[in-house]
């Protein structure tokens, strides 16, 4: 049996939390600056360089604590908007999209069925001050109070631009000359080594060379010891974007390429030479530091929080705006008859559990009763590295915190690299860029003029097809022991049956295999699109899965591998063969890999499947358009296809498709379950069958996955909506792309990380309800195993359901109970969703199909 | 056929007001106006150039309507057309009409959409005015409505401090720019004793003949022109602007910072070519402003690791040779580089997205780790002095800082002790003082007269630099720039031969706008109560058609073109002696500063984060 670890690295940091706070509780006044940088960087953004996207919890730093409790501290601490506005909610009220009835079972729930009436006028009609004083800042403000200096505005824009220029990818002409050994030491090599410096108080020159230590530093800059913890969160978090990159980099060196070493440690010493050189320069050093001019006992960051009662009247407003939604699933899920899922499938597909299958998945089905899909993490069990034919690096194919033993090449083909004078970095120099400006400038106004009225692909466009070329051979099997760094090339036949065992039974695909069983992975195609790795697929940390697909169907495939899979009780029949597929999320379209393997009959069958995918491609893609406000989704289904296909390649196009936007629960289940149910594109579905898994191993092991991989999705999601400016990244319109790692505001600003607003615009920030199909024992045994995602459960960062397979009694998980659950409403019944997909583009209401 | 020209301004401008009052909801109605404005404008151009090549491309000059007209002055608009012309409106109006389809979809659900189209087609008719303008005072208005509406697109995301403070920046440049501008109307009134239409530049010997005899004049003007192509071209030392306007969408920044609001500089200077053009020693300086800018801003631009600062400065670096170019008069070269040197830029900064799933695929394909070697041609610490040199921009913001900005708030900080009543008890007497003087001026002794206008027209700009560098009271910044004008008036009319219409002609827009903005702010204060202006406020998130009508107000009483305090101005400089240059310096330097001072006031109280907490705000540093 084989299982992926997930590294628990939050308990690390747990860890250092509880020492923290119990030395803040002490008011012991020693300064630890180890200990201080690393809860520092715990809170900060934690999103890695633009070519691995990997969504997490925006505020996983709160996780220990409960959701609400959480979001009412990193409010009054750090600032954050957590929730959407009381405007906003009551609007959604007035609009029924939160029912009343709901509402009121919240309030009875929590407050007591005696204060109903009390507490429905706060939350309907009260008004509350929904201003934010955040703790964070306050001292730091002291420069311009006391010393009128903006420390921020002369700091930065060269601090940014130094970093920047360090860690550039590949953006500049002129890379940064000193290459010493870390980022301090290159600093020094740069200041030594030139007539003019980065700095120029003279002061500062000698602390750098002698490499002064933060509490050296501080000690100048803010002088009380009790400060420098405040002092140094201020600092850092006037620029999170940046502090929280570098952090990133630091933990995580291979994010970059072209590998360029740095401390978290190096940034503040360096930003604090840089503070200490504009006081130098504009006081003669003769200045104080800040704590003389401050009482230190006034400034307590992480002190606890008074309670307020607008976060009362927010959490009942949240809670009431999610059951409004859960209760429908939860009364659909109560009342679906089940039906028999086909005992002679025509064929089988596993899917990506990703949300933007869900409707694909039910296109299918609707096409051709007999088929049968399952979800499951798209790398299939099959964690690697894969390097492309003349590729410099590998690529990591698999959910971001497994590291992989594993490494997949290409076999050498012959490849012509798509190139595009524009981005050339010469026509940037002086008399290139003259001749170039004065011929190829005339032909840019014609390519302009050509992707306004006829998007075409380019050069410049992320296509998943591209990812793993139709022809291309790949070395799977490991030949005699063959390594390169470290790194096993290929898989043994052992590994392979181990992999291929363990993902069969997770989703339950054991028996009854259909002639053609298809493995497809999914990706997406953009252009002009800076987060392009977040619209691919979340388990192969932000690629297409084309390949993981290819590989786990090789190893199905792979006689040697049946005949292991048969002693542990998985008998596959010799005529089924395991076909890899790529879906293109971005313009509905499939393409098949290793057509040629198939046998003659099944030839014929896929010629026939095929025809099916084309036709659940077209409704899929009509049934997204009705959130596209550039196509009118009552034209004919080709004419829909071909506007949604024409999005991927226009320049102009800020939304190519709208990514996870809406996810809201996750199913993990048999499709018995789903199948019948409308979820309106807003579900994770994860294969699960109770029946083959009594003790919940594997169970455990996907609870283990949902919680970091879906849920982190839907907090991104989350808290880039209810706060789109300090946890998402603003509007998209105006980045700039800074050294290939990050975008920021014009030149002259910060990273930002989180996601843009058009990512983010039409979601409704609920948390994940994950709906299990197990006895409530077995699930709670299940999340209980791994203490890390066990967190995610207990303080309800997701909201976990349980469906009694038997009974169909609904349980769900509070304070670490299951809590028997009674829909509080009719499930809705929907005769056919492509008719309903031209009536509205807003969220449609999720039911019981009847036309399944 | 030169009738035609008139309709030329006459469709962006209609588009313009009409796309006023289009509902902010219907995006398809105002982005179908926007394009369609920009469209016919261009249809009809091709039709037009196409037909006056046809007929022989004769220059064609139209007088258009005369505003005003006293017995030694006439200022009148004037269009004229040609070759520049024809190639500047062309590469205007097919990048305009592409941008406005892109901008259709990439704008879709932004707040502002509106807004971003009503600024394009305002900056669009700004543009079209510059460059059809036959004489100064056109080519003035139309440089005024592109500063403007270059603020108003740079600071797009109002709510964000950085575009607010760069918008700012931006125009003060722009505004500094403007006294070359200003000084260059003035100088050329006294030189042509008209209203110098730029058909007549042509004429080599009417130029020649009055500069023979003042070729100290013709200095000065070519100079006050190259100083305006500078600000505007982003040239040594003004080049930091340039990549601190790309604050605003990417296709507003494509198309005004990458191509042609920054390419006007170099249109000035082939329009008054003809000017300059027998001027050796000025066609040198300008070559070398172009050399020295070509060779820095082709440093800085090898240094960046931002796209579009990269872009930026490699467009500067082109324009610095065009300047050399127009400097050795190759006037049909400069041309063909505009035109690729725009579409060019135009189109990597609107592309810039993609390079990073470019770079990123070429790096992992094509990557060479850095090799050690040292480089005997080019020493390390040449190479790293440089590095950080080019890195810092060779510290042009500092040298701005120093010689524009620091001198400006050290002034205005001497008159800290000034409030709202000392104004009122201490001025309004010496202003009545000056009035008397002005009355008895003939008991009064010659050289006390010779220096009064200088010295109450220095009273008025030390009140603006106040204002500039007022960080309280927003009604103090605000009486102080309407009362500069007073002072400008009481300077001049020691001059002979001003009327008292001319004054109240120059006075009533001031008044106007004075007095409706003066009203706005009590409002405004008995609303939010506090509004101290040490903090940008940023009331337009809850007033937004109050911030607009103020913003009306304040361009008002900075003399924009909306008032009859515009024409006043240029009229008060008809009346400043070709021997008082100090008094026409102090008098355009009050104008432009005022300005800023004035924009300073709105972007203070009504740009910028919120000062209210109850929505999301965003970071200072974003």
């Amino acid at each position: 049996m084989f299982f992926l670890d997930f590294k628990p690295f939050e308990i690390n940091d747990l860890f250092v939390l509880i020492q923290f706070h119990y030395k803040m509780k002490t008011q012991n006044v020693g300064f630890d600056e180890h200990k201080v940088l690393h809860h520092l960087t715990h809170y900060l953004p934690a999103q890695n360089p633009l070519k691995d996207f990997v969504h997490h919890n925006t505020l996983h730093a709160f996780q220990h604590k409960e959701f609400h409790e959480a979001l009412a501290k990193a409010n009054t601490i750090f600032g954050y908007k957590t929730y959407l506005s009381l405007v906003e909610f009551r609007s959604r009220f007035a609009k029924n999209e939160i029912k009343e009835n709901v509402l009121d079972y919240i309030i009875s729930k929590n407050k007591g069925i005696e204060n109903i009436e009390s507490w429905k006028h706060k939350l309907l009609h009260q008004s509350y001050d929904e201003s934010v004083q955040s703790r964070i800042g306050n001292l730091r403000a002291n420069w311009k109070k006391e010393y009128a200096i903006n420390l921020e505005k002369s700091t930065h824009s060269l601090l940014f631009r130094v970093l920047c220029s360090y860690l550039d990818q590949g953006i500049a002409m002129w890379t940064f000359p000193e290459n010493e050994n870390g980022f301090l030491n290159s600093i020094i090599a740069l200041e030594k080594n030139a007539a003019t410096g980065i700095f120029t108080s003279k002061r500062v020159k000698e602390l750098l060379f002698n490499k002064a230590s933060i509490t050296q530093l501080l000690e100048i800059v803010v002088g009380k010891e009790e400060l420098y913890e405040h002092y140094l969160f201020d600092q850092q978090f006037s620029h999170p974007g940046w502090s929280g990159m570098i952090a990133t980099i630091e933990s995580n060196p291979s994010s970059l390429l072209d590998s360029k070493p740095i401390t978290f440690e190096e940034l503040v010493q360096f930003e604090l030479l840089l503070e200490i050189d504009v006081l130098d320069k504009k006081f003669n050093s003769n200045w104080s530091p800040l704590g003389l001019k401050v009482r230190a006992e006034e400034y307590h960051l992480f002190d606890a929080i008074k309670y307020n009662e607008l976060f009362d009247v927010l959490s009942l407003w949240q809670q009431a705006f999610e059951f409004s939604f859960y209760d429908e699933v939860l009364s659909g899920v109560k009342e679906v008859n089940e039906i028999t899922i086909a005992e002679k499938p025509s064929f089988q597909g596993m899917f990506c559990m990703d949300d933007r299958e869900c409707s694909f998945r039910r296109h299918i089905e609707h096409i051709d009763k007999q088929a049968v899909t399952f979800g499951t993490a798209a790398f299939f069990n099959f964690e690697f590295y894969f390097q492309p034919v003349g590729g410099k690096f590998h690529t990591k194919l698999c959910p971001a915190p497994v590291t992989p033993k594993y490494l997949i090449k290409e076999e050498h083909r012959k490849k012509k690299q798509a190139k595009d004078l524009h981005y050339h970095k010469q026509s940037h120099s002086l008399l290139f860029g003259c001749i170039i400006s004065q011929t190829l400038g005339f032909s840019s106004a014609f390519k302009l003029f050509l992707n306004i009225f006829k998007p075409s692909m380019s050069p410049a466009t992320t296509a998943s097809f591209k990812h793993l070329h139709k022809k291309s051979k790949l070395v799977i099997e490991n030949n005699n022991n063959e390594k390169v760094d470290d790194l096993q090339v290929g898989f043994t036949i052992e590994e392979m049956a181990n992999r291929i065992e363990g993902l069969l039974k997770s989703i339950g695909l054991v028996q009854n295999f259909a002639p053609i069983v298809y493995v497809v992975g999914h990706g997406a195609t953009s252009v002009n699109n800076t987060h392009y790795a977040g619209y691919d697929c979340g388990a192969c940390c932000g690629r297409p899965s084309s390949v993981n697909a290819k590989v786990a169907s090789y190893a199905a495939n792979h006689p040697s591998v049946r005949d292991i899979l048969k002693e542990r009780g998985i008998n596959i029949p010799a005529e089924t063969q395991f076909l890899p597929a790529l879906h293109d999320t971005t313009r509905d379209e499939i393409a098949f890999y290793d057509e040629d393997i198939l046998n003659d009959v099944n030839k014929k069958l896929h010629h026939e499947n095929a025809i099916t995918f084309e036709i659940a491609l077209a409704n899929n893609a009509k049934e997204r358009s009705r959130r596209f406000d550039t196509i009118d989704s009552t034209e004919t289904i080709e004419k829909i296809h071909e506007n949604v296909k024409k999005r991927a390649f226009s320049l102009f196009e800020p939304r190519p498709e709208l990514n996870h936007a809406t996810n809201a629960m996750c199913v993990v289940g048999r499709r018995s379950l789903s199948k019948q149910l409308f979820l309106d594109r807003r579900s994770f579905l994860n294969s699960y069958d109770y029946q083959i898994d009594a003790s919940g191993d594997y169970l455990a092991v996907i609870l283990g996955q949902v919680a970091p991989v879906a849920g982190g999705i839907n907090l991104e999601y989350y808290f880039s909506r209810v706060d789109n400016q300090k946890l998402g990244a603003g509007s998209k319109l105006p980045h700039n792309v800074m050294g290939l790692i990050g975008v920021a505001n014009g030149i002259d600003g910060d990273l930002r990380p989180g996601l843009p607003s058009q990512m983010i615009e039409v979601h409704d920030p609920i948390r994940l309800l994950a709906v299990v199909e197990h006895y409530p024992e077995v699930v709670k045994k299940a999340i209980s195993k791994n203490p890390a995602t066990y967190e995610w459960y207990k303080n309800e960062w997701l909201r976990l359901a349980v469906v009694h397979p038997e009974t169909k009694q609904i349980f769900v998980f509070e304070q670490e109970e299951f809590i028997e659950y009674h829909p509080i409403q009719k499930a809705s019944l929907i005769e056919n969703e492509l008719a309903l997909a031209e009536k509205t583009k807003e969220n449609l209401p999720v039911g019981i199909l009847t036309n399944a | 056929m030169e009738h035609i020209l008139q309709y030329f301004l006459l469709v962006p401008f209609l588009g313009f007001v009409v796309s006023i009052f289009l509902p902010e909801k219907n995006e398809k109605l105002i982005s179908g106006i926007a394009f369609g404005t920009v469209f016919i404008q261009f249809l009809g151009l091709v039709l037009f150039i196409g037909f006056w090549i046809f007929n022989g491309s004769e220059d064609l000059n139209l007088k258009e309507i005369t505003l005003l007209k006293t017995d030694h002055y006439e200022f009148f608009i004037d269009f004229y057309f040609d070759k520049i012309g024809a190639v500047y409106l062309f590469v205007g109006a097919l990048l305009t009409s592409m941008i406005t389809t892109y901008s259709r979809y990439y704008l879709h659900r932004e707040k502002g959409y509106k807004r971003f189209f009503n600024t394009v087609l305002f900056f669009f008719f700004g543009y079209n005015l510059a460059i059809l303008a036959g004489n100064f005072e056109t080519l003035f208005i139309g440089w005024e409505i592109i500063g403007i509406s270059s603020f108003l697109l740079i600071a797009f995301y109002r709510e964000r401090y950085l575009p607010v403070k760069n918008a700012f920046k931006v125009f003060s440049i722009y505004r500094i720019g403007d006294v070359g501008l200003l000084l260059t109307m003035w100088a050329s009134h006294h030189l042509f004793h008209e209203n110098i239409t730029f058909m007549k530049l042509n004429n080599y010997e009417l130029v020649n003949e009055h500069l023979q005899s003042h070729s100290f004049i013709g200095v000065f003007i070519a100079l006050c022109l190259a100083c305006a192509a500078a600000a505007k071209s982003a040239q040594i030392p003004f080049s930091s602007w340039l990549p601190r306007a790309m604050e605003g969408p990417t296709p507003s920044s494509a198309i005004f910072y990458g191509s042609l609001s920054v390419h006007l500089g170099v249109f000035l200077m082939l329009r008054t070519y003809p000017f300059w053009e027998h001027q050796t020693t000025m066609r040198i300086a300008i070559g070398l402003m172009g050399f020295t800018t070509s060779i820095a801003a082709s440093l800085m631009a090898r240094v960046q690791s931002s796209v579009k600062s990269q872009v930026a400065y490699s467009s500067i670096s082109q324009i610095g040779i065009i300047f050399i170019e127009i400097a050795l008069g190759f006037e049909t070269l400069a041309l063909i580089h505009f035109a690729g040197n725009a579409f060019l830029r135009t189109y990597q900064l609107l592309v810039s997205p993609s390079v990073v799933s470019y770079l990123i695929r070429d790096q992992f394909y094509n990557f060479q780790p850095k090799s050690k070697k040292a480089n005997l041609f080019f020493p390390k610490r040449i190479e790293n002095s440089l590095y950080i040199l080019a890195l810092k921009e060779f510290n042009l913001e500092g040298f701005l800082n120093l010689v524009l900005w620091k001198p400006l708030k050290t002034i205005g900080k001497l008159l800290d002790f000034l409030d709202i009543k000392r104004v009122y008890s201490f001025f309004i007497p010496l202003f009545v003082l000056g009035f008397l003087a002005y009355k008895f001026k003939v008991d009064l002794p010659q050289q006390l007269i010779s220096v009064l206008p200088e010295v109450f027209a220095f009273i008025g700009l030390v009140f603006v630099f106040k204002s500039f560098s007022e960080r309280k009271s927003p009604f103090l910044a605000w009486i102080l720039i309407v009362l500069n004008h007073f002072w400008i008036a009481l300077a001049i009319v020691f001059n002979d031969k001003v009327s008292v219409s001319e004054i109240a002609f120059y006075l009533a827009g001031i008044i106007l706008a004075g007095g409706i903005g003066y009203i706005a702010l009590l409002q405004l204060k008995k609303i939010e109560m506090r509004i101290l202006i040490s903090q940008y406020l940023g009331h337009v998130y809850e007033h937004p058609k109050f911030a607009f009508f103020f913003l009306l107000a304040t361009l008002g009483i900075t003399g924009f073109p909306i008032t009859s305090t515009f024409i006043g101005e240029d009229l008060i400089f008809s009346h400043i002696g070709s021997n008082q240059v100090i008094l026409a310096f102090f008098v355009a330097s009050s104008f432009v500063v005022s300005g800023i001072a004035g924009i300073r006031i709105y972007a203070r109280l009504f740009l910028g984060p919120h000062v209210k907490t109850y929505h999301e705000l965003p970071y200072k540093s974003s």
